[in-house]
């Protein structure tokens, strides 16, 4: 069976006053698919994420993210869709267990997955501890164990690994790494690594899109190329 | 691990997000804000503080044995309102810091939940501060003891602290995603309290008398009333449009 489209944009402008922060991106993602996106600090990437989440509005362009048009059905996208941002969007004074019980509520999801998340991201034994007292690679672990808590079909990444040490990159792999089978779009500063996990690859200028194609197609120093 | 991975599935046949309904929405957001509140200790020990020491302050500035009628009701709503502003200004700190807007924003739930959320957490500290701070007034500036007027005063308290709460924490959600938060949200809420100083102070004026009325005023009862009700709907309506980008 040919696999849906996931993501489709088409002429995507996002600015903040006068300053144009994204403009002109149109691309195509099926559903299971991995785009990763480049760009220097700047480029617009954190503000394509934030669009795709629903929290920031297009200012132009047609965006379907899930088959649903946005902004006009944003509330539809909500719930299918996990954001795993700079921001672990919890509470520094709660513990992990805390934070991922509120959110577990919002989305309507059991304690079970709580305590089972908790377990899958080595956390199980920290649970208990007030975020603030906990490393910020810690931290990112439980962000991950909330970003996929209410199992969401995609996953919006920006610089997953960040703060994270090798074993826990593995940890948490199966959970939004390209083995959780969900479609994904990852911010990623590592050309070798981004590479190695896209199906597409968007690269970034001001606002731009300077490179857009299969990550089969793409080379390394193309990538390089655009952080100078 | 296998265990937490995501099942198979297409966009045909999208899994069915489960909706969390307003009341259940309403208490997911309030228990989060008292246990941090209770974690952080952060508003209402200072507000309470705050009146406490504004009622010592008054005790030893007006230099006589005590104070009744207009003045002491008065004293009394200001330093309440006084105090009140800084759970005014803490109300969405955490959230706006800590990104615990964007987290609830992801969220299949109606956002009223985080309005309505938001007033009952103010409202209970408004109410902790009182049991506080109304002993203190008595004790340090009432001529009158408080026993006959206390029912008066508690409904009267009630309906304010229904007003307050409402208008801080609209008043809270436009401020605080602003870099002068700290100084914008006493701006906007100030002239927006001042109707409620005037019917809170006019309805229990009577009561602070040394020979008490019975009850508080009840043409001030009712102005309260209808401005917690009008500002209840505007702010309810305005609501969802402070947390849009």
């Amino acid at each position: 069976m040919e696999r849906m489209p996931a993501l489709e944009l088409e002429g995507l402008a996002r600015h903040y006053g006068e300053r144009e922060a994204l403009s002109g991106i149109s691309l195509s993602l099926a559903e299971g698919q991995t785009l990763v996106v480049f760009g220097p600090n700047g480029a617009g990437k954190t503000t394509l994420l934030r669009v795709l989440a629903t929290l920031l509005r297009p200012h132009a362009g047609s965006i379907s993210v899930l088959g649903h048009e946005l902004p006009g059905e944003a509330w539809a996208i909500r719930g299918h869709v996990g954001l795993l941002g700079h921001e672990p969007l919890l509470y520094r004074e709660l513990t992990a267990r805390e934070n991922l019980r509120f959110h577990a509520r919002l989305h309507g999801v059991g304690e079970a997955r709580v305590s089972e998340l908790l377990e899958a991201v080595a956390m199980d034994a920290r649970a208990n501890e007030p975020l603030r007292t906990l490393s910020r690679g810690m931290v990112q672990r439980v962000a991950v164990a909330r970003a996929v808590l209410h199992d969401p079909e995609l996953l919006l990444l920006d610089e997953p690994n960040s703060n994270l040490d090798p074993a826990a990159v593995e940890l948490v792999a199966p959970l939004i790494g390209a083995a959780s089978g969900r479609t994904r779009v990852i911010c990623s500063h590592d050309p070798s690594g981004g590479l190695a996990e896209a199906d597409v690859v968007l690269g970034l200028r001001a606002g731009r899109p300077a490179l857009l194609r299969a990550a089969t197609a793409v080379d390394r120093d193309e990538i390089v190329e655009l952080y100078r | 691990m296998s265990g937490v991975q995501a099942p198979e599935r297409t966009l045909q046949s999208p899994r069915a997000v489960k909706t969390v309904g307003l009341w259940r929405t309403v208490g997911a957001l309030l228990r989060k804000e008292l246990l941090v509140e209770l974690r952080t200790l952060e508003s209402v020990p200072g507000m309470s503080l705050f009146a406490v020491t504004t009622f010592v302050v008054f005790h030893f500035a007006l230099d006589r044995g005590s104070v009744e009628g207009d003045l002491a009701a008065g004293i009394l709503w200001v330093t309440l309102l006084f105090a009140a502003i800084l759970g005014v200004n803490r109300l969405f700190v955490a959230d706006a810091d800590q990104g615990g807007f964007d987290g609830f924003l992801l969220a299949p739930v109606d956002r009223s939940a985080m309005f309505i959320a938001k007033v009952a957490t103010l409202l209970s500290f408004l109410v902790v501060l009182e049991l506080v701070a109304v002993p203190a007034f008595a004790v340090l500036l009432l001529g009158a003891p408080l026993g006959p007027a206390l029912p008066g005063l508690i409904g009267t308290l009630a309906l304010g602290d229904l007003g307050v709460a409402v208008i801080g924490t609209l008043v809270a959600a436009m401020a605080v995603r602003t870099r002068a938060r700290d100084l914008l949200g006493p701006l906007l809420a100030l002239p927006l309290f001042v109707p409620i100083v005037i019917g809170g102070a006019r309805a229990i004026s009577p009561l602070l008398v040394q020979a008490h009325a019975s009850a508080p005023a009840a043409r001030w009862l009712l102005t309260l009333g209808l401005y917690d009700l009008v500002f209840g709907l505007i702010a309810y309506a305005l609501f969802d449009f402070l947390l849009e980008d």
